[in-house]
């Protein structure tokens, strides 16, 4: 192509002062009218044919000529033999391909593809599945917990059941009146043995599991419905459908010690991040508040830290970052459908990956760099994502509408999601934890492997 | 101190200008082959050097296939025959040229072929290869995640007249189509000059 153009403008150029070239061209182009046979272009070297009949040419006709886009040409034409001068060498033996090594499957640790690629097996079907019929389905509710003494709470109309994960056995612990109910919210103390269960009236009760019993009932922190809970030690925080949150110390009379005012409409997601410093709200005002533990003060509505109005639906997923401090992961609804990233100490946000679906719920992976989503409409599936890349590293479908909530077992292997088709579900998604830390980084020497192999 | 060292005359010779190339070279792979995770982390020691810590394996395959590579390098690199050093990281399951690391040289012929020498300290030329070091190990900021099994290769493009050891065949380039480029500092013994450039496939995934 480029030879050709240059050829082009050189011949008109040179038509005055040679004939014979012009001649020449005649020649060539009569010639290409025939019918000649030529096996394999591809083989043949155009650019130095090019080259040398044109250089020849020169010699005998033209010396003097050099036009500036010939001289250019000439030098890169000079350039691609210096090129062609050259041998590419490689060493025969080729170095070891990593998977040969010992270390195989430390290597793919850094992979995250799909099917072949995956270190260890994630299930593509659940565990278990069990009916939760009257699961009411509602975005705005947070109606299963699964707390750290391995007991499952999910909350089913009226009722809160217990399923014991280690040995599958249900109780009932409560069944509300018709007045009071259904139940909107339930959440594990962090001690494994008290619940909190948020009702539809605006109270909430606090059970002992253990004693089956009734501990008290904090009235007149909502004027509606209460459907988001989280525990920070002693507090009780709860979100209403009146926008208020509100700290509960639940071992004083006056339980209510502090109150934040950010959200005008329904608060849906409350996580409280591990080290309780900060408490990230979303609610149906598409805003998401972070609120500082410090800085909260009994007297009067404390002021958020950061108010972040990125999302453009409700945001009820959030999940706080367990290997990154500072770091949330929250979730939009339907009409956002993005998953974002925060550093909640600056502000900023770190990502965001539009996942095409409403989503309802993001766990993290304690033992991977990974997080999990639950979504709606149209695949009602669990997404697992590399982070940070964010590739997909499975879809797990099942559901049959959309996943409202997720929890995550003790051991941080098994995740349960609860879903509008009323089936609660058990999934073996994030791995076990033996397998994901296989060595401790601190140890490079040479033959730390072989030991490893015993 | 610094004076009386900047006034000591620090003669340069072929030879240990091609020592110094291909030293460079072995540390500049094994940082590469690390920070680009090619091989498992763990399968890697550090080694205090250019006044940096790098890397070096400690897998016995790597390691000889580095250090057999290096000797024929400095061979190459004493006649002044050796043009471009290229380090490959490819797709393992699809063989596709993922990364290109280009080390060209430009020898000094005057050196080899009259065997003079040349002057520049040493401490100058760390100082140059240090720098590359340290933007080996940043490229990672920018350089398209590797999210696949990768193997590597190394080409090495001589001149037409070098003598080749049987143990190395032809290759081809193993270009990449429409590059991005990135150039990375040089370093110059005087006799030899080392360009660096990385150049990458294109991260289609991020423009989706």
């Amino acid at each position: 192509m480029d030879a050709e153009s240059v050829h082009s403008s050189s011949s008109s150029k040179a038509h005055s002062r040679c004939p014979l070239q012009e001649q020449f061209l005649q020649r060539r182009n009569s010639r290409e009218n025939l019918d000649r046979f030529i096996p394999n272009r591809s083989a043949m070297d155009f650019d130095y044919a090019h080259y040398m009949l044109t250089e020849a040419r020169k010699g005998k006709e033209n010396p003097a000529v050099s036009s500036p886009s010939r001289e250019a040409y000439r030098k890169q034409l000079a350039e691609t033999f210096n090129m062609n001068r050259t041998r590419i060498l490689a060493f025969k033996n080729k170095p070891p391909t990593p998977v040969e090594t010992v270390l195989s499957d430390c290597s793919s640790a850094a992979v995250h593809q799909p099917k072949p690629k995956t270190r260890r097996y994630i299930p593509q079907t659940s565990e278990r599945t069990l009916d939760a019929p009257d699961l009411v389905d509602d975005y705005y509710l947070n109606l299963l917990d699964w707390g750290s003494s391995n007991v499952l709470a999910i909350a089913l109309g009226n009722t809160v059941y217990l399923w014991d994960a280690s040995n599958g056995a249900t109780s009932e612990l409560v069944t509300l009146d018709e007045e009071l109910g259904p139940v909107t919210s339930v959440k594990w103390a962090p001690d494994g043995r008290h619940i909190a269960v948020g009702m539809n009236n605006s109270e909430v009760q606090l059970w002992d599991s253990t004693a089956n019993r009734q501990l008290r009932t904090l009235r007149g922190c909502h004027s509606s419905r209460v459907g988001a809970l989280d525990w920070n030690n002693q507090i009780l925080t709860t979100g209403g459908m009146d926008g208020q949150i509100v700290n509960n110390d639940v071992r004083v009379r006056d339980h209510i010690v502090e109150t934040y005012r950010g959200h005008h409409q329904e608060v849906c997601g409350l996580k409280w991040s591990a080290s309780g410093q900060q408490l990230a709200s979303g609610g149906n005002d598409n805003l998401l508040h972070i609120w500082d533990r410090s800085t909260a003060s009994s007297n009067s509505p404390t002021q958020w830290l950061h108010r972040l109005e990125d999302h453009t639906a409700a945001v009820k997923a959030l999940a706080w970052c367990p290997f990154q401090a500072n770091m949330l992961a929250s979730g939009g609804g339907g009409g956002d459908r993005c998953i974002r990233f925060w550093n909640t100490h600056t502000g900023a946000c770190l990502n965001t990956v539009d996942t095409g679906s409403q989503v309802c719920s993001l766990l993290w992976n304690k033992n991977e760099r990974e997080l999990l989503s639950s979504h709606g409409f149209t695949q009602n599936q669990l997404t697992l994502w590399k982070y940070p890349s964010m590739v997909k590293i499975a879809e797990l479908t099942g559901h049959t509408s959309r996943v409202l909530f997720m929890s995550q077992s003790p051991d941080g292997c098994t995740v349960a999601s609860a879903a509008g088709d009323e089936t609660l579900r058990f999934w073996n998604v994030f791995g076990t934890p033996e397998v994901a830390k296989p060595a401790p980084k601190a140890a490079p020497e040479p033959f730390a492997h072989l030991t490893r192999i015993r | 101190m610094a004076s009386s060292k900047t006034a000591t005359k620090d003669i340069i010779t072929l030879r240990g200008s091609a020592a110094i190339v291909s030293e460079f070279f072995g540390y500049a792979a094994n940082s590469i082959l690390y920070n680009r995770g090619v091989y498992p982390e763990e399968s890697f020691a550090k080694v205090k050097k250019y006044g940096l810590p790098l890397l070096l394996t400690q897998d016995e395959g790597v390691k000889s296939f580095i250090s057999n590579l290096n000797s024929q390098l400095s061979e190459w690199l004493e006649a002044g025959k050796l043009q471009r050093i290229v380090l490959v990281i490819m797709s393992k399951a699809t063989n596709e040229v993922l990364e290109r690391w280009n080390f060209s040289i430009q020898t000094d012929e005057e050196v080899v072929e009259k065997g003079v020498s040349r002057e520049k300290s040493d401490k100058e030329i760390m100082r140059e290869i240090q720098a590359i070091m340290r933007q080996i190990i940043s490229s990672i900021t920018y350089l398209p995640c590797l999210d696949e099994p990768c193997i590597f290769d190394v080409l090495a493009y001589t001149d037409k007249e070098a003598e080749v050891p049987i143990t190395w065949i032809e290759s081809d380039a193993k270009l990449i189509e429409n590059p991005q480029m990135v150039k990375l500092h040089s370093f110059d013994t005087k006799i030899h000059k080392v360009d660096t450039l990385v150049s990458y496939k294109n991260d289609e995934w991020d423009e989706e």
